[in-house]
């Protein structure tokens, strides 16, 4: 491991050096294995955070207090550690920069769900694409906002972002302050009709509340892509 | 090649557990959904299962008709791909075997189709003999719309997306042809005992 980046008070970066990478596409998750001095294993699936334009490997973790994993990856693990990484998996939740240019993306991201649509706004950037592309995103807090100083930088030039904070806020906040609601999906979402492609992740009550609010609002089934994680731990 | 990573210790299960968790595994009592979209509603009314493809004749039960058939009570470990394992699930189904009674066929492969599009490839032999089923209840209660309801495949000795949520049928196939996980870089088969989750396992 290259380098640990403190996200938010529960969540880090992790940056790995992967010796002969084959290169990923953003969305795009590795299953990460723990292996014990007795030989005992653990394994956990996370999603990428780096876009394929970089050369290393960015996992962004949220320790929860209750898991295996991540409470090591998020404060064992030092700079020079190795890990044993498998990868990238994944052909569905992906998106490309190059396959449809035009077309418009949603990004609906729930807490650490966020992070394989950092990677694909990542990829926007670095690609230099000009897809329109937005995301709305919904964190407990501000401090809980994940990557908030990259988002503020990244946002314009056809990328919006729209925080929503859901149980609280810093004086003065005019964002939204509620759950992500059909109201306002349909105020972020494009028009039906510019069928956009979306993509939705986070814990599972948050997903069902997006994706069945898209439905309802008109947003054909088939385009709207889905990554789900329970109180298990990791995303996939 | 696996190396031993410093300080970490891991939370091992008890040894009865541990015995009926598959390699890479770790034990859940919560049961994760996971699914690749929206989750599909389909009123009962609507709802049919068929058997179709390489057949003499396409099979086809309405809702009613379907709950009319025998059906168990099957209790199994179930074991999914991204990497928990939930043990002595209980559920109530009809038997495959029962569905494809009389039916006569050449094909050696299925089609699970789901509604949504979802569609997930098996060998016709894993779905008959006792290790499939067409599930309607889970724990006493039907079943969670978002856990596959009303009815999805149970098939417990395979990676748990071939147990396809929302099942409306199988397509019987002379050849195995990769559904919707399959051609996004899972295992044709996916044997949890022989860790067989992606494309090359």
């Amino acid at each position: 491991m290259r380098e640990l980046i403190p996200e938010t008070p529960h969540v880090s970066t992790l940056v790995f050096e992967v010796p002969e990478w084959p290169g990923h596409l953003a969305g795009q998750h590795v299953d990460v294995r723990l292996t014990a001095e007795d030989g005992y294993q653990a394994q956990r699936s996370y999603s990428i955070a780096s876009p394929p334009e970089d050369g290393a490997v960015a996992l962004t973790v949220e320790r929860l207090e209750e898991g295996e994993v991540s409470p090591y990856l998020v404060g064992e693990v030092r700079q020079g550690d190795q890990l044993e990484l498998r990868g990238p998996i994944g052909g569905y939740f992906v998106w490309q920069a190059g396959s449809e240019p035009q077309r418009p993306v949603l990004l609906i991201g729930g807490g650490s769900g966020v992070v394989p649509l950092m990677a694909m706004i990542r990829h926007r950037h670095a690609a230099g694409a000009g897809t329109p592309m937005r995301l709305l995103y919904s964190s407990r807090s501000l401090e809980d906002v994940i990557y908030r100083a990259e988002l503020d930088r990244l946002a314009g030039g056809g990328l919006a972002i729209v925080h929503t904070l859901t149980r609280s806020r810093p004086p003065g906040w005019t964002g939204y302050a509620r759950r992500l609601d059909r109201e306002m999906l349909a105020e972020v979402a494009w028009p039906v009709t510019l069928g956009a492609a979306i993509f939705i992740c986070g814990p599972t009550s948050f997903v069902e509340t997006a994706s069945a609010g898209l439905v309802e609002l008109g947003y054909p089934a088939a385009s709207i892509r889905t990554e789900r994680f329970g109180a298990t731990g990791g995303t996939s | 090649m696996a190396f031993i990573s410093r300080g970490f210790k891991g939370r091992r299960s008890s040894a009865a557990d541990s015995s009926r968790l598959p390699p890479g595994q770790y034990l859940t009592t919560g049961f994760p959904v996971l699914s690749a979209g929206p989750t599909p509603h389909t009123p009962l009314e609507k709802w049919s299962f068929s058997i179709t493809g390489e057949v003499d004749q396409d099979r086809t039960w309405t809702w009613a008709e379907f709950q009319a058939l025998p059906a168990e009570d099957i209790t199994a470990d179930i074991h999914c791909v991204t990497k928990w394992s939930k043990l002595g699930t209980r559920w109530t189904g009809v038997p495959v075997s029962a569905l494809l009674e009389g039916v006569e066929s050449a094909a050696d492969y299925v089609t699970a189709f789901s509604d949504g599009g979802y569609t997930t490839n098996l060998p016709l032999e894993d779905l008959v003999g006792g290790k499939a089923w067409v599930a309607f209840q889970y724990d006493g209660q039907p079943l969670d719309r978002e856990h596959g309801g009303p009815a999805r495949l149970l098939v417990p000795h395979l990676y748990l997306w071939k147990s396809a949520k929302w099942v409306r049928g199988l397509r019987l196939t002379l050849d195995d042809r990769p559904g919707f996980w399959e051609s996004n870089g899972y295992n044709m088969y996916g044997d949890p005992w022989r860790e067989q989750r992606y494309w090359g396992d």
